[in-house]
């Protein structure tokens, strides 16, 4: 099968969404930020550009990615359950469908050097794998105590050939890291070109990474449309930055029937101060260069963001994720350490596929007690990634909760 | 307030160093750096060598900043440095030097735009430099700084391209504060070789004085650009003195700055 992906209708004006986004940066990245908008809208709109991420996308992700019914997590949670599988991509998950698209810009661009922040890993493994295959180089910072805790993504980028550098000021997590990027980019942005990995940063990254990741729920309509020969009920995805949330949602953000529903991660329980549910418990300020919802003090400092995932373990959110949430388009709830824990094992046991930490957030809200769904409705879920670079961390956590 | 002539007192300062031709001294500062007590000492000493103080307001993620004025971010925010506090420390060190508050965009946000317009205005504040707001970013609160009394302080990168250098330039009030050359902050053993066009650059474009930063170190560099630019402003050197030496030596540090210049 294969699907033409037709980009859905632009939500931004003017590089924000309603009043979030925007492009909060230093002078000097602002020519370059010019740059890359006039290349990207340029690109936008240039059937041959698509042609070429849509080739790469089959050769290198092995594209469409499948969707599957999960007839076990069915029956626990009472609605057909199918699944998105973005943990079936070549690299374990969605982000190699961002990194691409970027790379491809850089290589337009006709800038070498690839520069890229990583919480989990899973979007440093994507950037160094592109970048092996385009011959790039590649730089990924990566926050200290995820260097730690994902010691087998440091492995995998270096054996890619990328050079990882942990992050050690701050909370030497993916917040960090992307400060780190940022610095490296404000000081070689004649020949870098950043691949941001979520749909954060300034405009226009947000838009730009959300219409790579669009691909997912433009496939996934079409899809669960063929299976069913309705759409679904419901969508639910996992947020951190917003990524897979975002590329899914952009397919059914016109359905107005389809419920969408964002999961963030309440870490050790949104009373306790220690989580990363942005949406649930933040305010607007701006971080990275948007404005968006973010975890802040009264002083306008950002709050550590804590989760027991690495990818979620983010106290800012993508600028379109807020409008949605104000819109009311989307609704945002947090899930907390422990229940992504359950679930992560649960899905293990009941599908056969170990999800991603990050996933299994998503995949803890479907199992909570809800306003009843019917055996006749569709949940569509957004199996962002692969949990193979949690196993050690869940085995320690789960001891350590026991 | 000091009693003015126009109604900036950064015109007035730099008017008067132009008349005596003389290069304006510029240092920065981390508000609460090293501790609560010593950063006001530093502010009072560097008012002594200083044509205009540049105070930096602690923010938890400074991404322009390099190593040097991270770490002093750092250390100032443990100390319970805050947007609020940072106000009341330039009113409690009673400085005869016009203050620029230095900042990152959230801080003020959260405080209020106009509440910290009008608050800076109170204790005599003089102008507003916003690290992460460049020109056309957010017209409204670049309308309401130039509304007030305050003068808003525009940055010009090396990658500012010509093209950009009017729009950069918009509504930018009392200086053009020039980095010299692409990066964070941080002391630099070396200038950018170019700088000499990019001034010339920035000179064509505005009538305004410049003031060249990042990177400036030594009372050599200082006068290098005293060549060149209208002021000098000089950042992470002198916090880092100050970290390491402390508030005696940091004024030593400014009046060899100080003396460099005015042999020049």
């Amino acid at each position: 099968m294969s699907l033409p992906h037709v980009l859905p209708p632009e939500t931004a004006i003017g590089g924000r969404f309603g009043p979030y986004g925007g492009r909060y940066v230093p002078e000097t990245l602002v020519a370059a930020l010019d740059d890359l908008i006039e290349l990207y809208d340029a690109a936008r709109s240039d059937p041959a550009f698509w042609t070429e991420y849509h080739d790469l996308l089959r050769d290198v992700v092995g594209r469409p990615s499948c969707l599957s019914e999960a007839p076990r997590l069915s029956d626990r949670v009472g609605a057909r359950v199918l699944l998105k599988r973005e943990d079936l991509n070549h690299t374990g998950a969605h982000k190699i469908n961002n990194a691409i698209g970027q790379a491809l810009l850089a290589r337009r661009m006709g800038k070498r050097r690839i520069i890229a922040e990583t919480g989990a890993g899973q979007h440093g493994v994507a950037t160094a794998t592109i970048c092996a295959r385009f011959g790039l180089e590649c730089v990924v910072y990566m926050g200290e105590e995820d260097v730690a805790r994902q010691a087998l993504n440091v492995y995998r980028m270096q054996l890619l050939g990328a050079t990882v550098v942990p992050v050690t000021s701050g909370t030497r997590t993916l917040k960090d890291a992307t400060n780190e990027a940022l610095r490296d980019w404000v000081t070689n942005v004649p020949t870098t070109h950043y691949i941001i990995g979520s749909v954060v940063g300034p405009d226009p990254f947000p838009r730009m990474v959300r219409d790579f990741q669009s691909v997912i729920g433009v496939e996934a309509r079409a899809q669960v449309l063929e299976r069913t020969g309705a759409l679904p009920a419901t969508v639910v995805a996992c947020v951190g930055g917003g990524s897979n949330a975002i590329g899914m949602f952009a397919g059914f953000l016109q359905d107005d029937a389809v419920a969408l529903v964002g999961v963030e991660a309440a870490g050790e329980g949104i009373a306790t101060g220690h989580h990363s549910a942005t949406l649930s418990a933040g305010r607007p300020g701006v971080l990275h260069g948007s404005m968006s919802y973010l975890l802040q003090d009264a002083d306008g400092q950002i709050r550590p963001a804590h989760s027991v995932s690495a990818g979620l373990d983010y106290p800012g959110v993508g600028p379109e994720h807020s409008w949605l949430h104000d819109a009311g388009r989307v609704t945002y709830h947090a899930v907390d350490d422990r229940e992504a824990l359950d679930a992560f094992q649960l899905m293990a046991r009941l599908e056969g596929i170990i999800p991603a930490l990050e996933t299994a957030h998503a995949i803890a809200w479907m199992t909570r007690p809800h306003p009843p769904w019917t055996r006749e409705q569709t949940v569509l879920l957004c199996l962002s990634g692969r949990g193979d670079k949690d196993v050690a961390h869940v085995a320690a956590a789960v001891g350590k909760l026991a | 307030m000091a009693t003015t002539s126009s109604d900036s007192q950064l015109t007035d300062v730099w008017g008067a160093l132009r008349q005596r031709r003389r290069a304006g001294l510029v240092p920065y500062l981390t508000a609460g750096f090293p501790t609560l007590a010593e950063s006001q000492d530093a502010l009072r000493a560097a008012d002594e060598q200083a044509d205009v103080l540049e105070v930096g307001v602690p923010f938890s993620d400074p991404l322009a900043d390099g190593p040097t004025i991270q770490a002093a971010t750092f250390r100032a925010l443990a100390n319970g440095m805050t947007l609020p506090g940072t106000l009341q420390l330039i009113a409690d060190a009673r400085l005869t030097t016009p203050v620029v508050l230095f900042t990152y965009f959230n801080p003020v946000l959260q405080y209020g735009v106009d509440r910290l317009l009008r608050d800076a205005a109170d204790i005599g504040v003089a102008g507003l430099l916003l690290t992460d707001l460049p020109s056309g970013a957010d017209p409204a609160v670049e309308r309401a700084v130039q509304g007030s009394s305050l003068d808003l302080i525009r940055l010009v990168a090396p990658t500012t391209p010509p093209a950009r250098l009017e729009c950069a330039l918009a509504g930018a009030e009392g200086f053009v504060y020039l980095i010299a050359r692409l990066g964070v902050t941080g002391a630099s053993t070396s200038l950018a070789t170019d700088l000499e066009a990019s001034v010339a650059r920035v000179r064509r474009a505005t009538t305004l004085p410049i003031a060249v930063g990042f990177g400036v170190s030594t009372p050599a560099q200082a006068r290098a650009i005293a060549a060149l630019a209208d002021g000098v402003v000089i950042g992470s050197a002198l916090v880092d003195v100050l970290g390491r030496d402390g508030v005696a030596a940091a004024g030593r540090f400014l009046s060899a700055i100080r003396a460099a210049l005015d042999a020049g």
